[in-house]
This record gives structure tokens, sequence and C-alpha cells, in this order.
């Protein structure tokens, strides 16, 4: 094995998406300079405490844990605007009971900046008492925002020959076997049409990207994931990941 | 001890037995045994008591007879007239296993029948039907035959203290194997819950040999409020005829490394071929199904040879079990699945592949061969490799089996002890102070302070978090007049589902189909077993490994299914899969230095071997008893270290990961380990005895026990073995659900990863009650961090470092095991770096695509 070159990989990744340059960073917030905006996805804020509620008595620092890693990116790109694309609340009643200390944390970041709530299917109303926009879907030039997919793989080809889309909701996340060693990592995946955000929040889980719920949303040969390491981003194509699918993996097998 | 209290005799005894017992006793022939009477005379005086004896003792007998008489001689149980006060269990028995529960029930209700004694005995497992255990719940048997989970369940019920108030006695069967688990912990909990509802409650604990009784004698009985140690009486039995083992002999090359012992399979196959039914013994699965497959390659008789593991479908395991207790297999392949006293007929030789690993273990699978105490049984030790044959042969020398090396009980944890309180909890409310003073009497907690107790309680109630803010969604709350009780119904079902400490790795099912490439969009096939998920998610469809004695194709995984199909080149291609490995205990390890530094015993080594140990002796050194050799030499542009502390595999494991960290802190460069029972190898890139020549590097240093200190907790916090244990620690606590097998899928977002709990619990509260429950876990069994401390101690001031131009004989075997072992430590990284460049060098050749599309 040859060694590599760190210095020369860029630390984020860059994607180029329906002609748009975006940036996506180990901590799975993706940024947009032309249009000097972050977009994060399914933060599920409160989750842990909807956990405790059914009797499953989880940490409760994962709300603290995503706000500031939110906080994080926020300082890093200094954005002139948030989206937050979905299931930002792990339930629709979550942001009324949010502790205070979280509350104000949330709003110096949103009463500082454009903040845009995209509706999902966990929090299908704006959160109440924290200002910002709230929309179901976005437009911003030739990209659309929006929760949850919109098409099938076919249609979307003809419905983006207009726009492309920009979605959460899946959580995906990729596995890639080395030498023995298998790797699960969250990550961004996409096709020329359509680019799926990592799950921001601390107690979000990943699915892989080869599991039926992905299958006819993405062009398998033209796939590309984007996979979260420690201090930056990865860039794989989709036939070189471990999968049900990957008929290119056998020769990565040692 | 108590012959002076009670003043009766055997002869008393047998007068005071009532009829139909002597009678039975007349019509067998039979005279009921000196143990088995003076249990039930220490039984009848009250007394509670352990039995050791060696199989085939009558030890089932002994531990019912007490029940068996009690309930016989008492006319108002027997002859209860419909519409009477109805009597609650009698007789409580405990097994580990739901098979050996429902092999006693078909062996006792022979006696009970013949004798009419008009005693009702059933089984309560987890497969017993709903309407059943309604039914049992309202009219109780006199005998109940059970395992440890189901007891928990039944002091969790609201009903608990009526449904034991009659309760006498509790039966534990295999005690020894109970007690060092999770399960034992929770077992021993329970059985304080049960003396706090009977407090005359007498037990009867049924065990092999153990090297300390004493443990087991506590653990059956109360321990004192003032920290005061109680201890049951014994009755031991003496082994019988002692068993004849030998060493196999083969004029075969034997192999340097490797398990497989195919060279021995000629012999192997004789040795059947001369004896009625045969028991192989191997330490893994992977390991059986290869030996199966030997063995048939060289079944020119066609001999009925079958194979038993744990791994293989209920229905195919009851098929051998069926033929076996039939006489009609000449010999069958088994793991530890056969190694409880399970009785299955005629077996008259015990064949183990493989070194033993541990004495109690190899008693035991010795104990299978004659089920009868006065003749010897019959048994092969098959040494797959050279380092086993030094290790089979010190097990013979030390008289092997008359040792005992089971491991220590040790402290209760804490996550179980949440589990107990919760359940405690849906029973009936508790006082804190009450319920600590019956948790202490538990032997394994009879250390637990008040402080920790209290904690441990917080943690049930509301996850014991600094941070509070979920007293809202508490699971126990304190009451007015200060019991903890359950918050509502809907927690005491969820403690229901989740209850029990056996927490399985994922296993998937595997399938057999003929729709070959077609990946996991095939319906249907018999099912052949099941797999840990880690393995089968590391295969491609086209791979081939060895299962159910069959070689087979990977074709894919749907949901909790794994597709396969039969393969047309029987060589598998994935040499085998994880499953049950154990490692060499402390004291055969002893025996093993021992032999290395007394050249004189090497005289009983087959030839090979003990020129081997020469060559040894001449080209390097081999190490007194209490020194540490250390190796150094260049090989292939690389440097390698060899150390021999012969402290088994996960000790050198830990070893390994720590002192690679501590090399890298040195700048030695190093890039790699592999370790086995008896060594452990590193290699880098720079020279590690020109380093310490240069004084940039001292053993001494590099070994001091500080290591265990800083180092292990760094390392730790990033080892995914960590991860594992907080997730077992995690659910038999009740922070996160326990899976189901099937309905895994089902509520994606609505569980956590244990993992991401692990990340966020670990950077907020380093301290909190569970991830020191994970550490002591880890401690004890997962890296034997106990062990490796010991062996630091011993080698302070023996460590002694050969600095050499070549490699020696001694470091062969290990030095063959490099490179078939994945590459450790922590490079995932780089993995995840070297896949992005491989994206790069294509993206360099085909353009980008996603670029331009």
């Amino acid at each position: 094995m040859e060694a590599v070159k760190f210095e020369e990989l860029p630390v984020y990744g860059k994607i180029n998406f329906q002609g748009e340059q975006f940036f996506c960073d180990h901590d799975g917030a993706m940024f947009w300079p032309d249009e000097n905006c972050l977009i994060v996805s399914d933060l599920h804020l409160e989750k842990g405490a909807a956990m405790a509620s059914r009797g499953y008595l989880v940490p409760p620092y994962d709300t603290g844990e995503t706000l500031q890693k939110l906080a994080g990116c926020i300082d890093r790109w200094r954005p002139g605007s948030v989206i937050c694309l979905g299931d930002s609340f792990h339930r629709d009643d979550s942001a009324i009971g949010l502790p205070d200390q979280y509350r104000s944390q949330l709003l110096e970041m949103i009463q500082t900046r454009k903040w845009i709530w995209i509706t999902g299917n966990h929090d299908p109303a704006a959160p109440q008492g924290l200002g910002g926009d709230c929309h179901d879907e976005l437009t911003v030039g030739s990209v659309q925002f929006r929760h949850e997919q919109k098409y099938s793989q076919i249609k979307a080809d003809l419905f983006t020959s207009m726009y492309g889309e920009v979605s959460g909701h899946l959580h995906p996340c990729a596995i890639i076997h080395r030498r023995g060693k298998k790797l699960r990592r969250r990550c961004f995946a996409g096709d020329p049409q359509r680019l799926i955000m990592p799950a921001f929040g601390a107690f979000t889980g990943g699915l892989d990207v080869h599991d039926p719920a992905f299958s006819g949303l993405l062009d398998k040969d033209n796939m590309r994931v984007w996979m979260l390491g420690k201090n930056r981003v990865y860039e794989i194509s989709g036939n070189q990941l471990s999968g049900p699918d990957s008929r290119k993996s056998q020769m990565h097998k040692c | 001890m108590s012959k002076q209290e009670n003043p009766r005799t055997v002869e008393d005894v047998i007068s005071s037995l009532p009829d139909q017992f002597n009678k039975w006793f007349g019509q067998k022939g039979w005279s009921p045994r000196a143990h088995q009477l003076e249990l039930l005379m220490e039984a009848e005086a009250g007394n509670s008591m352990l039995l050791i004896a060696p199989t085939g003792a009558g030890k089932t007998l002994a531990g019912f007879l007490p029940s068996l008489v009690s309930i016989s001689s008492n006319s108002l149980r027997t002859t209860r007239k419909p519409g009477s006060a109805k009597y609650g269990i009698h007789t409580l028995y405990i097994s580990p296993l739901k098979a050996l529960a429902v092999d006693i029930e078909r062996n006792l209700s022979v006696p009970v029948r013949e004798m009419k004694l008009g005693v009702n005995i059933e089984t309560r497992t987890g497969d017993t039907p709903q309407h059943k255990r309604q039914r049992q719940k309202l009219n109780p048997p006199d005998i109940l035959l059970t395992t440890p989970e189901q007891l928990a369940l039944l002091i969790a019920a609201k009903d608990a203290k009526r449904f034991f108030e009659d309760l006498e006695y509790v039966i534990f069967d295999e005690l020894h194997s109970l007690v060092t688990s999770k399960r034992g912990q929770m077992l021993c909990l329970a059985l304080a819950r049960l003396r706090s509802f009977c407090p005359k409650l007498k037990t009867i604990g049924l065990s092999a040999t153990v090297a300390e009784p004493d443990e087991l004698r506590q653990w059956l009985v109360g321990q004192g409020p003032y920290g005061e140690i109680h201890m049951c009486g014994l009755i031991k039995v003496e082994g019988g005829a002692r068993p004849q083992i030998n060493i196999l002999k083969s004029n075969k090359h034997v192999p340097w490394s490797g398990h497989s012992a195919r060279y021995a399979i000629g012999d192997v196959y004789q040795a059947i071929r001369q004896h009625q039914t045969t028991l192989l013994f191997v330490n893994t699965r992977s390991q059986a199904e290869l030996l199966f497959k030997e063995l048939w390659k060289v079944n020119d008789m066609a001999l009925p040879i079958a194979l038993h593991h744990g791994s293989l479908d209920v229905s195919q395991r009851r098929k051998v079990e069926e033929a076996m207790a039939d006489n009609a297999l000449a010999a069958i392949v088994a793991t530890s699945t056969l190694d409880l006293g399970i009785d299955w007929g005629d077996v008259d030789l015990v064949i183990h592949i493989g070194a033993p690993k541990g004495a109690s273990r190899l008693a035991q699978r010795i104990g299978r061969s004659n089920h009868r105490m006065d003749e010897p049984s019959k048994a092969i030790l098959v040494p797959a490799n050279r380092f086993e044959i030094l290790e089979c042969q010190a097990a013979l020398d030390a008289n092997y089996l008359g040792h005992q090396d089971t491991p220590p009980i040790g402290e209760g944890s804490l996550d179980v002890l949440a589990q107990h309180v919760l359940g405690s909890a849906c029973g009936a409310p508790f006082f804190e102070g009450v319920l600590y003073g019956e948790i202490i009497s538990a032997a394994p907690y009879a250390n637990l302070s008040r402080k920790q107790f209290q904690r441990v309680v917080e943690f049930v109630a509301t996850g014991g978090y600094a941070l509070k803010t979920y007293e809202q969604y508490a699971k126990i709350r304190q009451t007015e007049d200060g019991s903890w009780r359950v918050s509502n119904g809907k927690i005491a079902q969820q403690y229901r589902l989740n209850a029990g400490t056996i927490i399985e790795a994922p296993m998937l099912q595997v399938r057999l189909t003929r729709h070959r490439g077609k990946g996991a969009n095939v319906r249907g096939g018999p099912i052949l077993g099941k797999i840990e998920e880690g393995f089968l998610e590391s295969l491609t469809p086209g791979d081939t490994f060895l299962f159910s004695g069959k070689t087979l194709r990977f074709e894919g995984i749907r949901e909790n299914i794994c597709y396969v199909t039969n393969a047309t080149n029987t060589n598998a291609k994935i040499p085998s899969y994880v499953g049950g490995r154990f490692p060499l205990s402390t004291f055969l390890a002893e025996q093993v230095r021992a032999m290395l530094a007394d050249p004189s015993t090497w005289q009983r080594l087959p030839e090979q071997v003990s020129e081997w140990l020469e060559m040894q002796k001449i080209s390097s050194l081999l190490p007194e008893r209490n020194q540490l050799l250390v190796e150094t030499f260049p090989r292939d542009g690389n440097f390698y270290m060899i150390i021999y502390p012969f402290e088994g595999r996960l000790a050198h494991q830990t070893l390994g990961m720590l002192l690679t960290r501590r090399l890298e802190r040195a700048r030695a460069r190093p890039l790699g380990f592999v370790a086995t029972d008896y060594a452990l190898a590193i290699w880098g890139l720079r020279d590690l005895a020109q380093m310490m020549k240069q004084g940039e590097l001292s053993l001494g240093r590099l070994f001091d026990e500080d290591m265990l200190g800083d180092d292990l907790e760094e390392w730790l916090a990033e080892s995914f073995l960590l991860k594992r244990t907080f997730r077992q620690c995690a659910t038999i606590a009740g922070l996160i659900e326990k899976r189901h097998p099937g309905k895994e899928k089902s509520g994606r977002q609505m569980t956590v990863s244990s993992d991401l709990i692990y990340d966020v619990l670990r950077s907020h509260e380093p301290d909190h009650l569970l991830l020191q429950a994970t550490r002591d876990d880890a401690a004890k069994g997962l890296l034997d961090i106990r062990r490796l401390g010991d062996m630091l101690r011993r080698i302070k001031t023996g460590i002694v470092h050969q600095d050499l131009e070549r490699i020696s004989p001694l470091a062969i075997p290990i030095m063959l095991e490099i490179g078939k072992e994945p590459i450790a430590g922590e490079a995932q990284e780089l993995l995840l770096a070297e896949a992005a460049e491989e994206l790069m060098n294509e993206a360099e050749e085909y353009g980008d695509r996603l670029g331009s599309g």
C-alpha cells in the first residue's frame, strides 16, 4: 500500500451539484458559498428526552451536544443564513419543553442570522417560540430543499431537468471493508440529481445506503458518498462500498 | 460439623424413609448411596448443602430426595381435596439450560411414577405456553423446574410472595457453571429475595468439582448483615476410577501453528473405528465444521459421524441427539453445547482436538465417556500444533484432572443489580434500607456499600445523571411513606420484556436456497442455523465458507435472513468465523513455563518437539519460570520483537495494544502486532535492539506496570471492545431495549445506538455508574487485565532480552500467524483515506463524472 498524502487531499469535501459548489464538513453540515448559506438536516433535538419519556433513560446530553456542534459549524462557516432540513426536533412538542439553557443557546443562533426551518415527519409544524421562517420546501435557484425525497430516481431525472433536490430524512451511512475491518460512517449520498444529507443530531443513527429504503432514489452507476471521518470528509464512489449490490467490492477484499 | 448437632445415623435415615422409597430401591436391587442419605439427613435437619460429585454419582436423585420424601410424607399436600386451600410450590429447581430442565423432568418422573408418590412436576421455561404459565400461577406444581431468567420474572410478579410462600427447597443444578456469570449474580439476588419470602428456605447446590468450594457454599446461603461469612454444609464425593488420558502419538509432522489438527485425521479415524461411540470435542465452531469435513473425506467405511454445535438449527441438533441416545452414531463432533451434564448414549471414547485450555473444562468433557463411576473414562488429546503438545503434556504431568481452575466468582456487577432493583419494585414497593439488607445477604454483593446502592437506585429512578432533567420520567418514585414504587404499569411491562442477562450477539438465520446469483431476492429453503451478523456482513456474494457440515456460497442478506447456496467448489475461501475461543488458563500457563525451564521433562515429549526446544536453547534462550523472554530480530525489512508471556490470547492482545502505543510514543514506529495464547509479536520500521543500545528504549520502562494506568484508560476509551461491553451493560441495566429476534428493524428512528450513548456519556459523565460497570467488566473478562497486571509484577526483575540476527525456533509459530489476522490497531482513518485515494485515481482515469453530470 502506498502512503496516503494527506496534505494533498482537501479537508472538506467539495461537491459539484447542479453546477453549484458546496462544501461538506466532517460534522455533517454543508455550506453553499454562493448563497452564504449553511444546511444541516435531522437534528432530532430532544431525542434523549423523548426516549426517557418512554422509559429508556438515556443520557440527557444529546441536545446540548448537537447545539454545540451546530454552533461550531456556524463559527466555522459564518453563514448569513441557515437551513434546517426537517426533523429538527424529535417530537413536534419538543420545542415547548426545551430546557431554558438550550432555548437561549438556540435563540442566539437564530436571532443573529436568517433562519429557515423546513418541516419534517417528526416536526410537521414550525417549532413554537423560536422564530425563524418555516417552509415545507424551499427553492433557491436550481436547487430545491425538502425533508423527504419527492420522486423516485426515474421521475427525478425528468423533474430535475429543472431542479436538483437536497433532502435528509434517511440518515444515510456507508460501509467499506478493508483488510478484514468494517468501517461504518455517516455520509452525504448523492447522484447528479439528488443529494441526501447525513443526520446531524448526536443521537441519530444511520441507515446503510444499500437499505431498501434508498432503492430507486439514487442512480447506482453515478452514486457517490462523502463519508464523515474524524477530521475530514472522504469522497468515495458507490461501487467501492460494501453492500449487497456493490459489484466491484470483491476486488477490494483482502 | 453438623454431625454433632444431628445424632441420627445412616441406619436411622434409611429406616425413616417412607415405605415406598425402600420398596422401590429394593425392587431395583439398589440401595441408596451414602451421600444421598447424608444429604437427606442434613436437609431434614434444616441445613442447606452443597454436593460436589463427579458425573454418574446419582447427583440428581440426591438433590431431589429430600423434596420427594418431604412432599410424599405430607399427606395434606398429596391428597388435597378439591376446594381446600391450594399449596404453593414446594421445590424450585434451577438449571442453566432449558434442555437440562426438560431432561430432568423426564428422568425424575420415572421414580415418582413407580413409587406412586403423587408428586407434581412441571417445567417453566421460555418455551412454556402462556396458558400453562397462567395455570401454574393458579395451581402450582409441587416441583417447578425452571431457569434463572424465568425465576427473575417470577419474583418480579405482583403475586410473587404468595406464589412462593410454601417454598421449602431450592435446588441449583450445575451450580459451578452458573455462578461465574452475570446470570449467576442475578440468580443469587433472586435467591436473596426468596429467602426474604421464606426465611427457613433450604438450598441444595449440585456441582462438579471446583477450585474453591467455599465460594459456592457462601453463595448458597445468606451472608451476615455485619459482614460475617456464612457457609452451607458440604458433601464431597470423590471421583471413581481415574480416567485414562493419552496424547495422540502420530508419526506425521506436527505443524508449527494452526488449530485444525488435520495431520492427525487418519489416526483419529482409526480410533473412532476401534470404539463404539466416540465424542470429539473441539474449542470453536469453525474447528468443528472443519474436523467434520475432514473426517468425512477419509470415511471410507461410511461410519455414521454427526456434527453438533450451538449455531445449528434446533431441529438438526435434536435429530443428532436422538440418534445419539439410540446409539446409532459412531462419532459426534461437538463444541461446548454438549459440555453440560446431559446424558446421551454409551460414549466409550472422548477425543479432544486442540489443547484443553482449562482443567475443569477438560474434566467435564472427559466425564462424558463411560457414564459410570466405577469404570475409567477413556480420552485422547490431539494437540493441533507444537505449543499445544507442551500444553497437553503439562496438563497430564500435573495430574491435571484433579486440579481445578474454575474462575473465581468475583464481585456482583452494578448493571445486574440495577435490573434487580427495578424487578423488585415491579413485584412490590420497597424500602431502601430493607432492600439493601437483602442484597448484601447475597454473597456476590456482600461488599456493596450503601452509598453505591443508593447510586444504583438513583440510576434506576432517573438515570443517575448529574444533569437532573428526567425527574418527570422517573421509573420508580419515592412515595410519602418512604417506599419506592414503580411509576406505572408500563414500566413493569417493559421490565418483563427486557429482563435477563444473556445478551446475544445479533445472529442471522442461514437459509439454503437453490437460486444462485440472485442475491437475497429469493424465498424459501431450509434453515441451517444461525451465524453472527458481524461475520456475515464481512462477506461478499460469491464468498464460500464452511457451515453445518457443508461448503456454502454466500448469496446475500435480506432483513435477518442470510441466503446461501451449495458451493460447487468444496474449498471454502473464508477460513473461519468467530465463536467460543477460550484463553489458556493461568494454571496451565504456569505448567508450560515450568516445563520449558526444565529440560529433564522433555523426554516425555515427541522427538520433533524436544529437538525444537533444544534448538531454541542453542540459538536463543529458554526462560526460567519467572522470566520473560523478549527476542528481537530483523526480517524482510521489518524489525520484530517477540515476547513470550504464556498468559493467554486475551491478555496478550491487551498487552499488544498497550505496547504498540508506548512504542509509538518512543518513535519506534510500530506497524502491527499479533497475539497467540503463548506469545506476542510486534513489528515495526525501527530496530528496537539498536534503540535499546543507544538508550532510547528501556525494556524495564516499556513493561512497567504503569501501562495499566493512563495508557490503558486512553486505549480503552477508543476501543470497540469497550463499546460492545457497554452495550451489554446498558441493556442489562435497562437503559436500552433488548433486541428481540425479528423485531430489530421496527424502530430505527425510535432507538439510539449504544455507541452514540457511550460517546456522549463518556464526554459528559466519565464516572457514570454504567461506565464504571463497563470498565469493571472489561477489566475482568474481556481484556484479562488482572492477569496482565499479575504478569507485569511477576516479571519486573526478570526480563531477558535476546538480540538475535534471525528468527528463533520458538518464534516460528507466531511468525506464521502474522498475516492471517487482520491488521490490528486503530488505523481506521487510514483505510478511509485509502478508499478515497482509489477514487481519486479512478477519477483521473475516467474524468469526474459527477462534476460533468
